[in-house]
Parts: structure tokens; C-alpha cells; sequence
């Protein structure tokens, strides 16, 4: 299996310990990523809301680059899977959108085909390889853990646009994967709500309070910890839980890992390969646990 | 066909939390969530509160949550949403419940009445009605579309966290009157809606997107607003200089700088909001996650730069 991997701003920019464990999983999945280094930002939906065709343009460029690869992209970034899905589809559905950002992409010598699928690790992992040759390469279950799926908007709504209403499993996802770990997904409310960072410089009482709220939730359902696809709520749920903390007025120590963090621990590879030391919530309580 | 529904109810006069009940009854094959609600107030339990009227997806009054995502009960077929023959209804969310599946929707109506839900034409009467263009209206009419069910406020995310934000539904409606031609007072109105509790409150969530049984997108509607607030010069607010920076940072080096955005946010001379920054850099930096004040460029960054330039001079000219 080979992808264009497409691996974000965050993950080369606050979470290095992204990068390092998609690389590494991937390498242990038996994985090749060819990256797409010349790629630009997806615009975080940022750049949509400013100037919606600057954006697609951009991401038509980062399509046409995978066109040229000759693989899907591969993303591990809700937000980025998010902000794609939506430039695709509007791309693919109007040709005459698509021949006018073409315009722009052809100084460089480049061309969006219109062939480019973008999936995200989860669902690459279920839908491209399969739960079951997953389980195989399984080297330390994770028995015992208990783990909070936190999956992030970009990669849930809206359902037309991100392939839920053909494939609703896709809301399932991270429990299947948590599952096949051998840990067992913690079921709570706040798994598929918004974890604050947008909103995180406009108002950060409101974001820091949805940080505290969902943490705590997942807390007073028994996990261990979070399991997030997406480094954007990572950065929130993960460094502004202090802040979080003080401001509900309780202890909350929940660790957050990225999605290939908790799937390199199944397969067996070492907290320091996965950077599990690089959080700003201790995710020591997790690797003791697993014995890693 | 057999189905069960498992209903929430909750009498504030009799019980201290909610619960749930189970009802099974035989309903027909194209029969919505709404009809086998009826029939059980009707045959099973006289006591069930709930609210419908049209039964066709036009009052407004049947939304509620079935499995879990608000809905117009009236608009969701029950072989739909109890393929299994099992369906889950519960009130909406994020309003206070009176009784059964009953919400009060007093909350919602005072946040639509904030944002003056009404037209201000221009003092200078014209001789006949007030003409304005089609495709102005046509901006319009997909929100004209509300029918103030709240399916959307149900499960806004800041709502859940701060009841005094305005919410969707008034900010959409509050988008139908900015962008209506005839209207005068636009500067006013954006101006109070640049404040806190406003546009610049929302999460992008995406929710209230998904929620709407009408397609009215509030969260469109939201942004949109946005982009008229900036247009009509109200850009003294995090919300701008947040979006400033993160379109410099990559239009510079085509991928974002994260250091750079958030000191560029709260402005390079807002001392006390860069000194509140210090403690989340410092525990970044103990955990080796800063990112690197040398923001390296992308290979292709002048590629991405002229793109800009190029798209950010036709927004100029259209
Ligand atoms: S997108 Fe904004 S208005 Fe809509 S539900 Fe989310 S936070 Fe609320
Ligand atoms: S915007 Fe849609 S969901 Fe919200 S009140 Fe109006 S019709 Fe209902
Ligand atoms: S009963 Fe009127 S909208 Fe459902």
C-alpha cells in the first residue's frame, strides 16, 4: 500500500510527535508514504472562510501534486481531511470551477485531474487495510486500557461531504481501532463535539471550558485517556488543560495521544520512538499500564 | 411493521432525573417517527407531552432528538431511523426541558429578538414597493427557509458552554437582514455583532449545518457575516488578526507558523494577553514541543505566494 502523505502544518510545527509515530506506524504497517513535501496548508478552513477559491486552488494544487505521486492522499489530520473533502467535492463537481483553478496551477506546469481521493490513516486503516491484518501485526495489546475516542468535527460533519451517509461506520471508526488495540473504547458525550480550539484566541474562556468539559467527561466514564485523530484538538484538549483545570476547579491529568501513538503502543514499538514524552499532560499513567 | 421506542420522559412534578420508557407498537411501513409518537400518546399513554402541529415539516414544532441527532420527528421516516426495529427520542438539547420531549423555547426566541429580526428600509418612501434585485433575494431565500425549530441550537457547541451566545439560528437570521438590499442600518447591526456573544463566538462546528431540516446552513450564514463585518470595517478583534496572520504566514512560506499566529493575534502591543501566553510557550518548550522560531519555507513556497497574489487580486477587482 503506498500514499501521498500529506503530513499537515501541526505535525511539523507543535506536535512533532505526530510525524514521528505516523512514520514509524506506518513503517511497522508495512505502509509506504511517499510525502508530498512541496504541498502547501489546507487553509485549517481559515483560508475558506476568507477567500473560498484561494483555498481550493491550493488544495487543487496539493491533489494535482498526489496525481503526480499516483497514489490517494493520505492525511492525519481530521482538520486537514476536513477542509480537503470539502475542496474536492466541490472541485469534482463542477468542471467549470475546476478548468478556472487550473488556470492558476498551470504557470507550474501542474493540473488537477479530478482522480485524487484524500483518506485519513483511520479510515485508510479500516477501509484500505483492514481491522483484521491490523490485529495480525498486534505485538502488546493494550489490555486493560481504557481509551476515549475524540474524533474532531472536520472528520464527522458535514455527513454528505465526508462520505457518513454511505459509510455511517465511519462514526465507529476509533472505537474499532481502540478495540482492535485490545483496549476498550469508553463510550461518553463528548466524543463527537467540538474540542474549543478554533475559538481558542477569540474566546478562551468558552474553549477552555469545552477542553475541561469533555476531558472530564471521559474521566467520570472510567478512561485512562483520549485517542484523537487530529492534532489540532490535541493541541487544545492537551495544552490548555491546565488552563482547563483551573478553570472547572478540578484535577483532570488526562492524557491525550494522537491516533498512531496508541496503535505504534499495540504494535510494540517504544513510548520514546512515539514520543509519548513530548505532551504537556503526562501520558505516564498510559505507558505503566502497557508496560511500555 | 413492529417497532419500540424507547422515549425519554421526565415530569418535574413527579420525577427527580429523567428516564426512560420503552413503547412497542405496530406502525405502518411509511409511517414518520411523528405518527407512532401520536399513537402512543393516543393509545398507550394520555400523559406523554410533546409538541407538533403541521405534521409536514413546516411549524417548526417537532424537533427533537431521535437517536441521538435533533430531527423534525414529522420529516423522519421510522423504517429510517429504527432499521432495527428500536428508535431512541429525547428533547433537544441545550434547552431547558418543561416536560416529556416539551423544551422551552424561551431561550431561542429572546436570542432571535436580539438581533432586531426586522427590516429598516430607508426613510425616503419610494413611490410603489421596494424593488430589489433577484439575485440579492436569492441570498436570501435559503434562510428565509427557517422554520425556528431549533433543531440547530440543540446541539450548538458554545451554546452548550455559554447560553448567552447568540446561537445559530439568530445569526442566521440576523445574515437574512444584512444581506437584504433594502436595508439601511447594516453598520449598526454588524457592529454589535462583532461583540462578544456574536459571529466571532462560533466554533465552526459544523453542526448546526448538519442539523438544519431546512439546508439554511447558519454556520454559512456566520461566516458570511464575518466577511461583511470586515467589509464595513470592523476588524479591531482577535477573530481578524487571527485570520490575517494565518493567510501572511502561509501566503510567506505556504504551511502556518504557529508562534507567529498566536502573538500575531492578540497584537503585537497587547501586553497583558502576550504576558498570559508565557506559561502555555513555557510548558510547550519543557516538553520539547515549540515549534521553531525559524519558520523554514515550504519547497514551493513561491508557487503558493503567487497563487495568492494571483487570487487575492481578483477578490480585489470582483
Ligand atoms: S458552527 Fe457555530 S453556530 Fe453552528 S453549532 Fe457550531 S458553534 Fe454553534
Ligand atoms: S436554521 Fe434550520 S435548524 Fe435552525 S431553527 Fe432554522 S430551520 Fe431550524
Ligand atoms: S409537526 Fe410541524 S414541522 Fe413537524
Amino acid at each position: 500500500m503506498r500514499y501521498a502523505w500529506y503530513p499537515g502544518c501541526v505535525s511539523q510545527g507543535g506536535c512533532p510527535e505526530l510525524y514521528a509515530s505516523m512514520v514509524k506506524v506506518c513503517s511497522a504497517l508495512g505502509i509506504e508514504l511517499e510525502e508530498l513535501k512541496g504541498a502547501a496548508c489546507t487553509g485549517a478552513g481559515v483560508l475558506t472562510e476568507r477567500n473560498p477559491e484561494l483555498a481550493d486552488t491550493l488544495n487543487a494544487r496539493t491533489f494535482a501534486l498526489a496525481e503526480q505521486v499516483g497514489a490517494p492522499v493520505l492525511t492525519n489530520c481530521s482538520t486537514c481531511q476536513g477542509v480537503m473533502s470539502q475542496a474536492n467535492a466541490k472541485l469534482k463537481a463542477d468542471p467549470k470551477y475546476l478548468a478556472r483553478v487550473n488556470q492558476h496551477l498551470a504557470p507550474e506546469g501542474l493540473e488537477y485531474k479530478g482522480t485524487t481521493e484524500v483518506r485519513h490513516l483511520l479510515w485508510a486503516l479500516v477501509e484500505d487495510y483492514g481491522l483484521d491484518n491490523f490485529k495480525a501485526k498486534v505485538q502488546r495489546p493494550l489490555t486493560g486500557l481504557k481509551a476515549a475516542p475524540f474524533y474532531g468535527c472536520y472528520i464527522l460533519r458535514p455527513t454528505k461531504v465526508l462520505g457518513l451517509d454511505e459509510k455511517p461506520a465511519r462514526s465507529r471508526y476509533l472505537e474499532m481501532l481502540i478495540a482492535a488495540c485490545g483496549a476498550d473504547p469508553v463510550d461518553y458525550d463528548g466524543k463527537f463535539k467540538c474540542c474549543g480550539f478554533p475559538i481558542l484566541t477569540l474566546n478562551e474562556k468558552n474553549s477552555v471550558n469545552m477542553v475541561g468539559t469533555h476531558t472530564l467527561d471521559a474521566k467520570a466514564h472510567g478512561a485512562h485517556c483520549l485517542v484523537t485523530p487530529c492534532p489540532l484538538c490535541h493541541l487544545n484538549l492537551d495544552g490548555f488543560q491546565p488552563k482547563a483545570a483551573g478553570l472547572k476547579g478540578q484535577q483532570i491529568n488526562m492524557p491525550i495521544l494522537h491516533l498512531p501513538q496508541l496503535l505504534g503502543l499495540a504494535l510494540g514499538l517504544s513510548a520514546k520512538e512515539l514520543r509519548l514524552n513530548h505532551h504537556i499532560m503526562s501520558t505516564k499513567a498510559v505507558m505503566e499500564m502497557v508496560n511500555a | 411493521m413492529q417497532v419500540t421506542y424507547r422515549i425519554k420522559r421526565f415530569d418535574p412534578e413527579v420525577d427527580k432525573t429523567p428516564r426512560f420508557q420503552d413503547f412497542t407498537l405496530q406502525v405502518g411501513e411509511n409511517d414518520s417517527v411523528l405518527d407512532g409518537m401520536i399513537k402512543i400518546r393516543e393509545e398507550q399513554d394520555g400523559s406523554l407531552a410533546l409538541r407538533c402541529s403541521c405534521r409536514a415539516a413546516i411549524c417548526g414544532s417537532c424537533a427533537m432528538r431521535v437517536n441521538g441527532e435533533p430531527r423534525l420527528m414529522c420529516k423522519t421516516r421510522i423504517r429510517d431511523a429504527a432499521p432495527e426495529g428500536l428508535v431512541k427520542v429525547e428533547p433537544m438539547g441545550n434547552l431547558p426541558v418543561v416536560k416529556d420531549l416539551v423544551v422551552d423555547m424561551g431561550p431561542f426566541w429572546q436570542k432571535v429578538r436580539a438581533v432586531k429580526p426586522w427590516l429598516e428600509p430607508p426613510a425616503a418612501k419610494p413611490e410603489r414597493e421596494y424593488l430589489a434585485p433577484n439575485e440579492a433575494m436569492r441570498e436570501v431565500v435559503g434562510v428565509v427557509a427557517c422554520i425556528m425549530c431549533g433543531a440547530c441550537v440543540s446541539d450548538c457547541t458554545v451554546w452548550e458552554v455559554d447560553p448567552n451566545f447568540l446561537g445559530p439560528a439568530a445569526l442566521a437570521k440576523a445574515y437574512r437582514f444584512v444581506a437584504d438590499p433594502r436595508n439601511t442600518d447594516n453598520d449598526e447591526r454588524l457592529k454589535s455583532l462583532t461583540e462578544y456573544t456574536g459571529i466571532w463566538d462560533c466554533t465552526h462546528c459544523f453542526y448546526c449545518v448538519q442539523a438544519c431540516p431546512k439546508d439554511v446552513a447558519p454556520m454559512e450564514r456566520i461566516l458570511a457575516l464575518r466577511r461583511e463585518a470586515i467589509k464595513h470595517g470592523y476588524t479591531d478583534h482577535n477573530g481578524v488578526r487571527h485570520s490575517d496572520s494565518f493567510a501572511q504566514s502561509v501566503k510567506d512560506s505556504g504551511s502556518l507558523n504557529e508562534g507567529r499566529l498566536a502573538v500575531e493575534t492578540q497584537g503585537y502591543l497587547n501586553l497583558p494577553a502576550l504576558i498570559g501566553l508565557a506559561p502555555v510557550g513555557l510548558r510547550a518548550l519543557k516538553a520539547g514541543k515549540m515549534p521553531s522560531p525559524l519558520h523554514h519555507k515550504r519547497p514551493g513556497a513561491s508557487q503558493v505566494k503567487r497563487i495568492f497574489n494571483e487570487l487575492e487580486k481578483e477578490e480585489k477587482t470582483t
